[in-house]
């Protein structure tokens, strides 16, 4: 059996009295797109959160490529090459669109200008931002350098799915990244996510979108009250089935 | 007709209301050119070399803590306590360099040192026990006053007493007849440094995504602890550059000078059009801001206006600046 590129076991998260994660578990395997889904408040949020650093989970491990990781910061995940698409968006809203796609990750100018004086390098930001959503194909901007507050909300949300797709090295994961998009805008980052896998990059997708999940999903992890359920393969199974073990109507068949 | 009319103004507006949200300094420097305009056609003393010179002096303390403020206030924040740093740290300066013999730079030095742990403070007291800014700076505006009166036994230090560095900000030199003080010129180049800090390093696009959301630049991988720290620090330090032109500036160390200048400075960047919710706004607003006040302050008592007028119409300025941000901000595509 191949060793999952992500793994989650027995995560446990409580914020009070209540208990977001109950011990779950998640494997995510090399190269695969992994739907999680589940009801509102199943803990699906929680489950990816603890995976990027987001949360310190109260009890349970995480492994990375089979050894054990402990991330205490986002940004340890993402040296980690885990990039999260949050399904808060996590965009800064008076920044503009290159700023947002570069935040924490800075260019700097080349020389002196860059290392003494710690210079951004903000055309070539710029440049590369352009560049980056022009390959993605979802959404066309005339102006990178527009603040990320004065755009519309399936745009922002544009913004957050191209950072993670485009800085991604080794996981991307992606909270409800259509929530807010219209159909076209859909499709587009429903092939960006296939771009993305075929890149070789295992991508987990939470969504609550059936058509969209039994679409491009190789696996679906099914999250019902903090715990995973089942794993299902959308190949042999309905998407009503899938859905009445979700809300638990049914019992995961095996 | 009328409906044409009225949409062509709208119209107006919202181009207005666009300008000032991608330029938060515009509405300011527009104040500030008009004030200057109007009381030099009230008085015609107001452009006289001298007079110029008086309003340089008067702005430079509070000006130079505006600096410190205005990065704080960017991270959502606000320093009740920078007043109480700078005179903590104007008496650390004179007194250790008065009664140690020790020579002016390193007494300078220490006085840095000093304001930069007195930020720390707070930066701690705020990222790691996670008290609102407010409550921390109101705490530690008793915590140095005190620490002030203490230390300075509530005795002022003369500057006669002092090596000269430390008086060297009140000194001036001679531009077209107009009187500068080395302390002015600090400012504008502190000024300079930190615009073109914030507007070109990453800590400064840190900064502002930091009082923007907190969470999402967190989310995004951005230290928002350490930017937090490393602002109040800054500003801290930035005090203590204020204590040496204070210092100059009335040519003695008083424990009980600068105690309204800690809301002066914030009045300096709420008028210079930084927004108090975090995330909006420029250090040159803050310079400009400081300019107004000084200006107004300065012009209406030339304009033989009494005093409790001239500190109504900073007030006005104060609401109208709030306003006026609260509604650039609502801005929309
Ligand atoms: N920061 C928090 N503080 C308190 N409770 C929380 C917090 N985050 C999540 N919870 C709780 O944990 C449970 C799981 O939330 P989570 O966001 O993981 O659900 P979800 O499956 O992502 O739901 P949705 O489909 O609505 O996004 C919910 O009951 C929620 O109220
Ligand atoms: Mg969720």
């Amino acid at each position: 059996m191949t060793t999952p590129i992500l793994q989650a076991t027995g995560l446990v998260k409580r914020y009070g009295r209540v208990t977001a994660l109950a011990g779950s578990d998640l494997e995510l395997l090399p190269g695969e797109i992994l739907a999680v889904i589940g009801d509102n408040g199943a803990g699906k949020s929680s489950l990816i959160k603890a995976l990027s650093g987001a949360v310190i989970p109260d009890e349970g491990e995480v492994l990375l490529d089979g050894s054990p990781v402990s991330f205490s910061t986002p940004l340890d995940a993402r040296k980690a090459g885990i990039e999260t698409v949050h399904q808060s968006l996590a965009v800064s809203p008076s920044l503009d669109i290159a700023a947002n796609l570069f935040l924490g990750r800075e260019l700097r100018r080349k020389g002196v200008l860059g290392s003494v004086f710690r210079m951004l390098d903000r055309n070539g930001m710029r440049d590369e931002a352009r560049r980056q959503l022009d390959a993605l194909g979802i959404m066309t901007i005339q102006n990178p350098g527009q603040a990320v507050e004065t755009l519309s909300g399936g745009q922002r949300q544009a913004v957050a799915v191209a950072r993670a797709a485009a800085f991604g090295s080794r996981v991307v994961i992606m909270d409800e990244p259509t929530a807010a998009l219209g159909v076209r805008e859909s499709r587009a980052v429903l092939d960006l996510i296939l771009q993305v896998r075929d890149r070789g990059l295992p991508v987990i997708l939470i969504s609550h979108n059936m058509p969209h999940v039994f679409e491009v999903a190789d696996r679906i992890h099914i999250q019902r009250l903090g715990r995973r359920k089942a794993v299902v393969d959308p190949k042999s199974i309905s998407m009503s089935d899938a859905v009445a073990i979700m809300t638990g109507a049914m019992e995961p068949p095996g | 007709m009328t409906v044409v009319v009225e949409e062509r103004d709208r119209s107006v507006l919202t181009r207005v209301q666009h300008l000032l949200h991608a330029q938060a300094t515009i509405g300011p420097a527009v104040v500030l050119l008009t004030s200057v305009i109007v009381f030099a056609l009230l008085s015609e003393r107001f452009l006289t070399p001298g007079n110029i010179s008086l309003i340089l002096q008067q702005v430079a303390v509070v000006g130079t803590l505006a600096v410190g403020q205005t990065i704080v206030i960017l991270t959502a924040g606000i320093d009740l306590s920078c007043g109480a740093i700078m005179v903590l740290t104007s008496i650390v300066m004179a007194k250790v360099a008065s009664e140690t013999g020790l020579p002016g730079l390193p007494a300078l030095l220490l006085g840095f040192l000093v304001g930069t742990v007195c930020g720390l403070l707070n930066g701690m007291l705020v990222t790691r026990l996670k008290l609102p800014p407010f409550i921390v700076t109101l705490g530690t505006l008793n915590v140095f006053f005190a620490l002030n009166l203490w230390y300075s036994g509530s005795a002022t230090i003369r500057g006669t007493d002092m090596p000269s560095l430390l008086l060297f900000t009140g000194q001036t030199f001679t531009v077209g007849g107009t009187r500068i003080t080395y302390g002015s010129i600090m400012l504008v180049l502190l000024v300079a440094a930190m615009a073109f800090v914030l507007k070109n390093t990453a800590w400064g696009r840190h900064v502002y995504s930091t009082g923007d959301d907190l969470e999402a630049s967190r989310l995004s991988g951005i230290r928002t602890a350490r930017v937090l720290l490393s602002v109040y620090a800054t500003a801290g330090l930035i005090y203590a550059v204020a204590a040496w032109t204070l210092i100059g500036r009335i040519a003695s160390a008083s424990p009980q000078a600068g105690q309204t200048d800690n809301l002066d400075s914030i009045t300096a960047v709420v008028i210079g059009g930084t927004s108090l919710f975090g995330g909006r706004g420029a250090v040159v607003g803050s310079l400009i801001g400081a300019l107004i006040v000084g200006v107004f302050r300065n012009g209406l008592a030339l304009a033989g206006v009494d005093v409790l007028w001239q500190t109504m119409a900073v007030g006005v300025l104060i609401i109208v600046a709030v306003s006026l941000d609260q509604w650039i901000r609502k801005v929309k595509a």
